[in-house]
């Protein structure tokens, strides 16, 4: 009975948590007490939560390395982009589309690269992700090297929170599952996990679509809000910056990966003047966290209720 | 003989490079039975478990479990079809809880879809509780319970072992292959041990096949042995009966044998 209790207290405090977040910046967006440079950074950070959590499920969880992030998020922005802006369909058939179109595409490539291992799998998504900025450069319908300009705005506020809260919660839910377990077996040791009667293949091939899926969320949303897209955008650096937020948030640790995509959003956007200094000090603070915490900082372990509760003192 | 044979396996063969790992190999357990595979070392007996695990394909022969044959499928489609193992050197998943470790090894029988998952539905919370309560039955069994929050890699070498054990019976094998159970552990272990694989068999009707070179535990509990040399069976009986097998004493149990 305690346990039902507390199950239902504890989704009540986070629907309370969130719900309150979402109101609070709704409320200084629509009376304009929010700087646009402030909401950009809000935006950003929901887009990057939604696109380090996917890939954590595929690192983190599933222990795949993988460096083609960016290019699942570059299908999910063209697809939407195309939908909405060429096609004059609604914003949500163009994310539906983005996920759909972005999931296959990790289909594809997941199924022949996932019995790679390793730096070799690293590699061949790596290869991935410039395959598909150098395809979007030549397709002269999405114009190319310029991309597509003029996309309408319709990322607002409560699509970007929306999206990064999905996200979390399908990622969430489906790790603290009998799959979950599954898949992060196959982190832990592939052959055991085989030899338990887990089909490794399938799981890896799971992790790696739903991963890739919200990318192309990732991607949607990204198009939809700064309403131009170039092939450029989604190029190796961006694969690693995403990988950075993981691997800072410490690798098989959603809330590690959210905290770490909060901050390494912050930390650009308040450099920005400082372009130089930036990529020092980004470089410094990811050279700093692998010698003195290599976990990452939440290492595999997730912040909950229950953390705070000890931090306050509260009820174990 | 009468019995009817759960696992029949007929002119196995396997060789890496020159070498010839397994030859030959003609085997048959009962349902229910409890048979020994023994050899000295590199004689070829964690190959056989492979080979019959689907960790190693065959180059000939035939492995007849339930009247299917297993060769060419792949580990995981052999494990359900009822075949569960341990594994020589520990292969826990050293970085969860023993609970989750057992948890693991019952997806097989998962109670709930995909999409019950992402949608927390009632089947969701249903079948985890399931899961959950057949994991602490199991390791109830084997004495483990209060260690379930416990990481796997913080519990001492005797209790991985036996983990192991509880993590190949929570995919509810009709045979159960144990490669080594009792390695490196001392002699009051080895006897809990040897109880333990009698109870479980009991319990859970089960038919268990293994290798071990520890000889008191292999000829206590067993009902019959293969003996395996050079990738060649060169004898099959009773304990009693390999015990007094010449070629058995000249390849290995030597003067040991009183």
């Amino acid at each position: 009975m305690q346990k039902v209790n507390n199950k239902w207290l504890k989704l009540g405090i986070e629907v309370v948590v969130l719900a309150a977040l979402f109101t609070l910046v709704q409320y200084l967006i629509t009376a304009g007490l929010l700087k646009q440079y402030y909401q950009i950074s809000l935006a950003s950070m929901c887009i990057n939560v939604t696109l380090a959590v996917s890939l954590s499920l595929i690192n983190g969880f599933t222990g795949q390395l993988s460096l083609g992030h960016a290019g699942f998020m570059a299908v999910g922005a063209y697809i939407a982009a195309i939908m909405t802006n060429m096609l004059d369909l609604p914003f949500i058939t163009g994310i539906l589309a983005a996920m759909l179109g972005a999931g296959l595409a990790g289909f594809i490539i997941g199924v022949p690269t996932l019995r790679l291992k390793g730096d070799y799998l690293a590699i061949a998504t790596l290869a991935f992700g410039e395959i598909i900025r150098v395809t979007l450069q030549n397709i002269g319908y999405v114009n190319g090297p310029a991309g597509i300009m003029g996309i309408p705005k319709f990322a607002t506020w409560p699509w970007l929170f929306g999206g990064a809260i999905v996200t979390i919660v399908v990622i969430v839910n489906l790790i603290n599952s009998s799959y979950g377990r599954a898949i992060i077996s196959i982190r832990e040791d592939e052959t055991a996990s085989e030899l338990m009667g887990i089909n490794t293949t399938k799981y890896k091939v799971l992790a790696f679509v739903v991963g890739a899926g919200f990318a192309g969320l990732a991607g949607a949303l990204y198009a939809h809000y700064f309403y131009i897209i170039k092939p450029e955008t989604f190029n190796f650096l961006k694969s690693f910056d995403i990988l950075v937020m993981v691997v800072l948030g410490g690798l098989g640790s959603t809330t590690g990966a959210i905290i770490a995509a909060v901050f390494v959003t912050a930390l650009t956007a308040a450099l920005q003047s400082f372009p130089a200094i930036r990529m020092v000090l980004y470089a410094l603070i990811l050279i700093i966290v692998m010698i003195y915490r290599p976990q990452g900082l939440m290492g595999n372990k997730e912040l909950s209720l229950r953390t705070f509760g000890r931090i306050w003192g509260g009820r174990h | 003989m009468d019995d009817i044979n759960l696992m029949e396996i007929s002119k196995l063969e396997k060789s890496f490079g020159g070498l010839n790992a397994v030859q030959d190999f003609n085997f048959h357990i009962a349902e229910n039975e409890l048979v020994g595979l023994i050899g000295p070392n590199g004689a070829g007996k964690t190959t056989v478990f492979n080979l019959i695990t689907g960790v190693y394909k065959p180059d000939n022969g035939c492995i007849m479990f339930r009247d299917e044959n297993l060769v060419g499928m792949a580990p995981h489609t052999i494990c359900t079809k009822g075949i569960a193992r341990t594994f020589q050197n520990i292969r826990l998943f050293n970085d969860l809880s023993v609970l989750d470790n057992v948890k693991i090894a019952a997806h097989k029988n998962v109670p709930y879809s995909l999409m019950g998952a992402v949608f927390r539905t009632p089947g969701y919370f249903r079948g985890e509780s399931e899961i959950e309560a057949e994991a602490l039955h199991y390791l109830e069994i084997f004495n483990l319970r209060n260690k379930k929050d416990e990481l796997a890699r913080n519990l001492p070498y005797g209790e991985q072992r036996r983990i192991e054990i509880v993590r190949a019976l929570a995919t509810r094998p009709l045979l159960l292959i144990l490669d080594e159970p009792a390695a490196g552990m001392n002699p009051q272990e080895t006897q809990a041990l040897m109880e333990l694989i009698r109870y479980i068999r009991k319990e859970f009707n089960l038919t268990i096949l293994l290798i071990e070179h520890d000889m008191s535990l292999v000829m206590g509990v067993c009902e019959r042995l293969y003996v395996l040399d050079y990738g060649q069976i060169i004898a099959e009986g009773t304990p009693a009966e390999i015990r007094a097998d010449k070629r058995v004493i000249e390849a290995y149990l030597g003067e040991d044998v009183g």
